[in-house]
C-alpha cells in the first residue's frame, strides 16, 4: 500500500518580497487546481513551518489553512531546517496510511532575508549555531567549501568541475519556468564569479529564495476512485545520523570521535539514501533521474557518491562524461537544482517531489528525462534531518 | 574558570576566554578540553558533561581530559567577506581562515580559526597544525590552530 500524489503546486522562485503565506497559498491553490480538487476535498493539511517570522508552530499549517479560508480540516506543522518539506509529506503519507484521511495537502513557503543566513538573535551561548558565528565566523558556504576542498584533494576536483556543475543546472534552470534563475552561464563565468569562501565562489553557492510548493496526496483508493495520474510515493526517508558521525557538519564544532566506537558502515548522506532505496525496493541503478541537494556546485558531487550513482571519487567522471546532464545516462537536477532556485527552505523537498511528479507525469517540457520511471530526492536538514522521497509510475 | 587562570597570578588579568570550559591557555600553551566518557571510552569535543551520546553506554560520569595539541588538516577554506553577526568582524576585515583539522588519538576533527598570518594558499589538506590561540576582534580569546613548532 503507497500513498499518491494527485497535485502539485508550486509559486514561483524569487526575492519577492511578499509574505510567505502568499506563496504557500499560491502553490496550495495550484495543487489543488492540478489534482481537480478543491479547498473543502481536503482533510489533512501539513505546513512545513518557515523560522522568519518566530512562533514556527503558528506560521505553517493553521496559517495557510486560515488563508485557504477555515474549513474545520485538521492541521499539522513541523520544523526540520531543510528536512522540514519531507517531514511534512511524511506526517500527511502516515496519517493516510493509517487510513485516518484519504486526502492531505502539503505546504511548505519562505520569504528569505538577504545574504548569509545567520542563527536567530540574542546571546545564546548554549546554542551550536550561534556560538558557530561568534567564536568562528563559520557561515553557512564555510561548511560547504570545507566538503569542496576536500574533494580537490581526495578526488581532484578542479574549480572547472564545480563551475561545470552550475553550467549544467542553468541550462535546465533555464527550462524551468518555476526557477529564479533563468539565464544560462559559462564555465568562464562561473570562475571569473568573486571567491565567497575558498575554494567556491559566488556561483558555486546557492542562494537564498522566496518560493513555495504543495503538493496534494492520496490514499490509492481515492485515486483509482479519482481517476487521477498515478505518481505513487515508494519511499520517504526522513533517518537520523548514526553515532559517531565522522563527517563534520553544520553546524557543528568537530566530528564526534571515532576511537571507541568504530565508525557506522554508512555516512548520514548515504544512510539517507539508503532508507529510502530499503523502503522503495529499487537501486541506484533503477533510477531515471535524481534531484540532490546542491547548496553547492561541489556537493552535488558528493551527493551523486553518496545516493549511489557511482563509486566514491568517481562523480566528477560521470559529470565530465555528461551522464548527469539532461539526455544524460542518469540526470541530476533537471529541475535546475538549488543552482537555479535558491533555496527557500521549508519548501525546497516539496519543490523537489514537484519535479518528481512533473517528471514521472512526462509533463517536464522542455527538460523532460525520457521515459522517467523511478525518481530519487535526497536532502539534510541541519541538526540531523535525513530527507529522501522516491517515487515511481 | 577562575581556578584554571590562577597560573596568571596577581599581576595581570586573566584574559577572557570566548567561551568557558572548551579551552584553557597555561604558561602560553594553549588546550582543548574534552571530556571522557568514564563507561565506554568516547572523548567529546565541545565537552559533554552530563551524559555519553553512544547510544549503547549509559555512561554518566564524563570526567575532563586534554585533547591532542597536533594534528593534521581535513579541510580549510576561508570567509572573504566579514561573517554576520554575532561574529565581529575586525575593520578593516581581513580573511578569517578556518580548518578542520583531524587528532589521531581522539579519532575526531575539530574545527577552528587558523593564526592570523596563515592564508588559505598557506595551507595543505594533511599538514601538521598545533593549538594556539589569539583573540576576537572584540578581545576575547578563542582557540586557533597555528603552524606546528
Amino acid at each position: 500500500m503507497s500513498v499518491v500524489v494527485l497535485g502539485q503546486g508550486m509559486h514561483p522562485w524569487g526575492k519577492w518580497g511578499r509574505p510567505f503565506t502568499e506563496y504557500g497559498v499560491a502553490a496550495a491553490r495550484e495543487a489543488l487546481r492540478d489534482a481537480g480538487l478543491a479547498w473543502r476535498d481536503v482533510q489533512f493539511l501539513v505546513g512545513a513551518d518557515t523560522i522568519r517570522n518566530g512562533y514556527p508552530g503558528f506560521v505553517a499549517g493553521a496559517t495557510f489553512a486560515k488563508a485557504l479560508g477555515w474549513t474545520g480540516a485538521r492541521v499539522a506543522s513541523c520544523y526540520a531546517a531543510c528536512a522540514s518539506g519531507a517531514q511534512a509529506i511524511d506526517i500527511a503519507r502516515t496519517r493516510i496510511l493509517a487510513g485516518l484521511c484519504d486526502v492531505a495537502l502539503v505546504v511548505g513557503a519562505d520569504t528569505a532575508p538577504k545574504g548569509f543566513f545567520k542563527p536567530v538573535g540574542g546571546d545564546r551561548h548554549d546554542d551550536p549555531d550561534w556560538l558557530r558565528f561568534r567564536l568562528l565566523g563559520a557561515t553557512n558556504p564555510a561548511y560547504f567549501a570545507l566538503y569542496a576542498r576536500r574533494r580537490i584533494a581526495l578526488h581532484g576536483a578542479t574549480p572547472a568541475d564545480f563551475a561545470a556543475v552550475k553550467v549544467k543546472n542553468a541550462l535546465a534552470g533555464s527550462l524551468n519556468p518555476m526557477a529564479r534563475y533563468r539565464g544560462t552561464v559559462t564555465v568562464d563565468e562561473v570562475l571569473a564569479s568573486p571567491m565567497v569562501a575558498d575554494p567556491l565562489r559566488l556561483m558555486d553557492i546557492c542562494a537564498t529564495s522566496d518560493g513555495g510548493a504543495a503538493l496534494v496526496l492520496a490514499s490509492e483508493a481515492f485515486a483509482r476512485r479519482h481517476g487521477g495520474p498515478a505518481v505513487r510515493v515508494s519511499a520517504v526517508s526522513t533517518v537520523t545520523p548514526t553515532f559517531p558521525g565522522t563527517v563534520l557538519e553544520l553546524p557543528d564544532f568537530a566530528t564526534d570521535s571515532a576511537a571507541a566506537v568504530p565508525p557506522p558502515e554508512r555516512t548520514f548522506r548515504a544512510a539517507v539514501a539508503h532508507a529510502a532505496y530499503e523502503e522503495a525496493g529499487i537501486g541506484p541503478s533503477d533510477l531515471s533521474f535524481a534531484e540532490v541537494y546542491d547548496l553547492s556546485t561541489a556537493l552535488e558531487l558528493d551527493w551523486c557518491e553518496d545516493v549511489g550513482l557511482c563509486g566514491p571519487g568517481e562523480a566528477e567522471k560521470l559529470l565530465r562524461a555528461g551522464d548527469t546532464s539532461l539526455g544524460g545516462r542518469i540526470p541530476v537536477n533537471p529541475s535546475g537544482g538549488l543552482a537555479s532556485f535558491g533555496e527557500a527552505i521549508p519548501a525546497q523537498a516539496i519543490a523537489q517531489v514537484c519535479e518528481l511528479t512533473k517528471q514521472l507525469r512526462g509533463a517536464a517540457g522542455g527538460r523532460q528525462v525520457a521515459g522517467a520511471g523511478a525518481g530519487l530526492a535526497v536532502n539534510q536538514g541541519l541538526f540531523g534531518h535525513g530527507s529522501a522521497i522516491i517515487a515511481t509510475v | 574558570m577562575s581556578k584554571r587562570l590562577c597560573h596568571y597570578g596577581r599581576m595581570s588579568a586573566p584574559p577572557e576566554l570566548a567561551v568557558p570550559g572548551w579551552f584553557t591557555v597555561e604558561h602560553g600553551v594553549t588546550w582543548l578540553l574534552g571530556t571522557r566518557c568514564g563507561d565506554c571510552g568516547t572523548t567529546y569535543f565541545p565537552p559533554e558533561t552530563r551524559f555519553c551520546r553512544n547510544p549503547d553506554c549509559e555512561g554518566e560520569e564524563l570526567p575532563e581530559v586534554r585533547l591532542s595539541r597536533r594534528g593534521t588538516v581535513w579541510s580549510y577554506t576561508n570567509a572573504c567577506y566579514p561573517p554576520p553577526p554575532p561574529y565581529v568582524a575586525a575593520e578593516p576585515y581581513e580573511p578569517v581562515v578556518l580548518a578542520a583539522v583531524e587528532l589521531a588519538e581522539e579519532s575526531l576533527v575539530v574545527l577552528g580559526q587558523v593564526t592570523p598570518g596563515l592564508a588559505v594558499e598557506d595551507l595543505r589538506v594533511g599538514m601538521e597544525l598545533e593549538l594556539t590561540s589569539g583573540p576576537l576582534a572584540d578581545g576575547p580569546l578563542v582557540w586557533m590552530w597555528g603552524r606546528a613548532s
